[in-house]
């Protein structure tokens, strides 16, 4: 077939025709989704501020809902498609497979993605983003889903695809790119978690028809957590390649060791899939030695693998850097980085906030016991809003400030506010998360319109310090809606009113990387043997965190009635 | 890059693994271990485990059961809606109804005792959340968990469903009395 490949001035990077399109209508897609999500985050909040309450609970769990779906499932799917097709394509250099397979999947996706809302905001699918059974949602909300399930795994299976096609046209030396290898893993964990969904949607519609007599209740949680949680695997598979990215672009960094990296993504595939469990600790269907074994992925290897990763990505950086003459000092490297780079510092307090509050949020929450002090309590949120906002959304947010000018071939508007953004989005956004959880740790549940329980027949006053920090989770949460919603208005602008930049040389076969380019960082092979003491410091300040949180709550939960 | 490096570079399977990172990843395998140990330690000797005890069933026969306990140990009724309040005999067994949207009867419990407490749903997922202790327990229709508990410490306790259930969820509490 016949196509164009043009190469960017800038970046070096190549980018192939329809790969282009591609990338730019599941990138823009995804920017839509966020903003219905952001719009649905604001009237969330507004709700649980106790202060204001804004919605009737009818609307508040709808809103919910649509939240959820929009957030979780919408935006980031259609931006993960983009960073798949990239890190195929584009770094290896190639054609895309089947391009018309991969509009397919777009337009699967995108005409689910607005039946499933539909079905929402028609009012008869507030159901929350789980929509367990045996509560039932209209019957296009789950078509609407299994659809955008079915183009994510064609657009998953384009990109194997396009694997393929590099390989055998040999538009790339040696093995993959460690980014290309991270969205692998991404893709190969995409696989199996759409089949659990589709194991589980598929029955649903049929029972929302009335073809299906009875869902079990408790096996429509274990199966939809297998597409729930591990969905989320995707996401820290894929944000994790990005931070790889962005360490190879913005430095020229290699991994401390590619085996190292390497591994840690093998140990994903095998391992986060188990983490289904992680839902199902508090229920009463699974034994006590199912959920120890699952919940941990099989002896924490997962958690090892996550801890692998927030070494390598920064004792890269600091590699880099030291290399480049900034060695004075544990922390010149760091002082030094270009924290005026929304590229970079989006990506470095990703990797702070991911690590420190959402990872280690996680380990906690995912404790066999110690998820009966947590389960379904505002720590919950409090937990994702660390990994797949802080973690997932900001390191995408962070590399869209890369992708507008070589993709999009467009300057970024009002480059001061773009400086700005990440710190507020994502210094704001962590500070929600942890005040959810301190929320969630006084016991406030999630998903609940009304702290005082109107029309019940007691009365429970919530300590103050639950009010607090509900108050602080509205005003963060204010803000963070605020520093999201400047992001999609730069990107939004620039993509309309920036300064249009050249595209560069356009061949009609694809041509080699020009060197000394971020296009040649992305691609390297190799690992960058420079003593990291630096990130040395920081992985132990984490692993103390770690520990001492981890055994605060086992003392809570020494404290609280004997159960057997 | 790649294009200027020399070609061994390619060979990155080849290249040594520097001794920190070694060390990190044998701390975070040592910790990734004793995380695990500790899960095991404390269904061993640990006091706060959630029960194994569960049981496949019906809302018609978990209704029923729980019905016979109620007429057998109610001791009074409280609120304008005359809701039983049970006293569960020492060291016996007690059933706590969830449904749309109410927990169903109140219990008393007596301090120090241990109680297995029956737990199910007459319609959808609820969440059994005790406050202000903050144990939380799913409870699913169709099945019935024994749960095992022994109160602490004496007080009014509030049970919140904390697994969303519809328009009344924020409606649904429930009482357990510690005497």
């Amino acid at each position: 077939m016949a196509t164009t490949y043009r190469t960017c001035p800038v970046s070096g990077l190549q980018f192939e025709d329809q790969a282009e399109k591609l990338m730019r209508w599941n990138a823009v897609a995804g920017v839509l989704w966020l903003l219905v999500g952001g719009i649905t985050a604001l009237l969330v909040i507004l709700t649980r501020w106790p202060a204001i309450k804004l919605l009737p609970a009818d609307q508040f769990y709808l809103i919910l809902t649509a939240h959820g779906i929009d957030m979780l499932i919408l935006w980031i799917l259609f931006f993960e498609m983009a960073v798949l097709y990239f890190a195929s394509s584009t770094l290896l250099r190639c054609r895309l497979a089947a391009p018309k397979v991969a509009w397919l999947a777009f337009w699967l996706m995108a005409i689910g993605g607005i039946v499933t809302n539909i079905a929402v905001f028609q009012g008869e699918s507030s159901v929350m983003f789980t929509s367990y059974v045996p509560m039932q949602a209209a019957w296009h909300f789950y078509l609407g889903i299994i659809l955008v399930a079915v183009g994510a795994l064609l657009g998953v299976a384009v990109f194997f695809g396009t694997l393929v096609v590099a390989k055998r046209e040999k538009t790339y030396q040696g093995s993959l790119p460690l980014v290309t290898f991270g969205a692998l893993t991404a893709a190969i964990i995409a696989t199996f978690t759409i089949l659990a969904g589709a194991g589980i949607l598929l029955p649903t519609l049929l029972w929302s028809l009335g073809i299906l007599k009875e869902i079990d209740a408790q096996l429509y949680r274990m199966v939809w957590w297998g597409l729930g949680h591990s969905s989320q695997q995707i996401n820290v598979s894929a944000h994790v390649a990005v931070w790889y990215l962005i360490a190879a672009v913005v430095f020229g960094a290699k991994p401390l060791s590619e085996k190292v990296s390497r591994f840690a993504f093998l140990l994903y595939i095998l391992f986060l899939q188990l983490a289904s469990a992680h839902h199902l600790l508090s229920d009463p269907g699974m034994s006590a030695e199912w959920k120890v074994l699952n919940t941990s992925y099989f002896m924490y290897f997962a958690v090892m693998a996550s801890m692998i990763h927030g070494f390598t990505v920064p004792g890269a950086i600091e590699a880099a850097q030291r290399r480049k003459g900034y060695t004075n000092g544990l922390f010149e490297w760091l002082r030094k980085a270009p924290w005026g780079n929304p590229v970079f510092s989006g990506m470095f307090i990703s990797l702070v906030s991911f690590g420190f509050l959402g990872g280690i949020s996680g380990v906690v929450l995912g404790t066999e016991q110690i998820n009966m002090l947590m389960h379904n309590t505002f720590y919950v949120p409090g937990h994702f809003h660390t990994t797949v906002v802080t973690g997932t959304t900001l390191a995408f947010m962070a590399v869209t400030y890369l992708l507008v000018p070589v993709l999009f071939r467009r300057e970024m508007i009002l480059p001061k506010l773009c400086q700005i953004q990440p710190y507020l989005f994502g210094i704001s956004m962590s500070v929600l998360g942890l005040v959810m959880m301190g929320a969630g740790t006084l016991g406030v549940s999630r998903r609940h319109w009304d702290m005082a329980f109107s029309g019940a027949p007691f009365q429970y006053e919530w300590p103050g310090a639950a009010y607090l920090m509900m108050g602080l989770t509205g005003i963060f949460g204010v803000i963070a809606v605020i520093g999201g919603g400047l992001w999609i208005l730069l990107v939004v602008g620039s993509l309309l009113f920036g300064k249009k930049l050249d595209g560069g040389k356009v061949s009609d076969r694809p041509t080699p990387i020009p060197v000394n380019t971020q296009a040649a960082s992305a691609a390297a092979h190799g690992s960058e043997h420079v003593a990291v003491p630096g990130t040395v410091v920081l992985a132990l300040l984490l692993f103390v965190s770690f520990v001492l949180y981890y055994f605060v709550n086992w003392k809570y939960l020494s404290e609280v009635w004997l159960l057997s | 890059m790649s294009a200027i490096l020399p070609p061994s570079e390619r060979l990155w399977w080849k290249q040594p693994i520097d001794k920190v990172e070694w060390a990190w990843i044998a701390i975070a395998f040592v910790w990734g271990m004793v995380m695990f140990v500790m899960m095991i330690y404390w269904h061993i000797y640990g006091k706060q485990n959630l029960s194994n005890e569960a049981y496949k069933t019906t809302p018609e026969m978990f209704a029923a059961k729980a019905e016979k306990f109620i007429a057998e140990n109610t001791i009074r009724t409280e609120t304008e809606q005359q809701i039983p309040v049970v006293k569960v005999p020492a060291n016996g067994e007690g059933y706590l109804i969830a449904r749309l949207w109410a927990w169903y009867p109140i219990l008393e419990l007596e301090k120090g005792k241990t109680y297995k407490i029956h737990l199910s749903s007459m319609d959808y997922n609820h969440g059994f959340s005790l406050q202000p202790v903050n144990i939380n327990i799913q409870v699913i229709p169709g099945y019935e968990h024994v749960v095992k508990m022994t109160p602490t410490k004496e007080g009014t306790y509030a049970i919140v469903c904390n697994e969303y259930c519809g328009i009344g969820h924020h409606s649904m509490l429930g009482r357990i009395y510690v005497k």
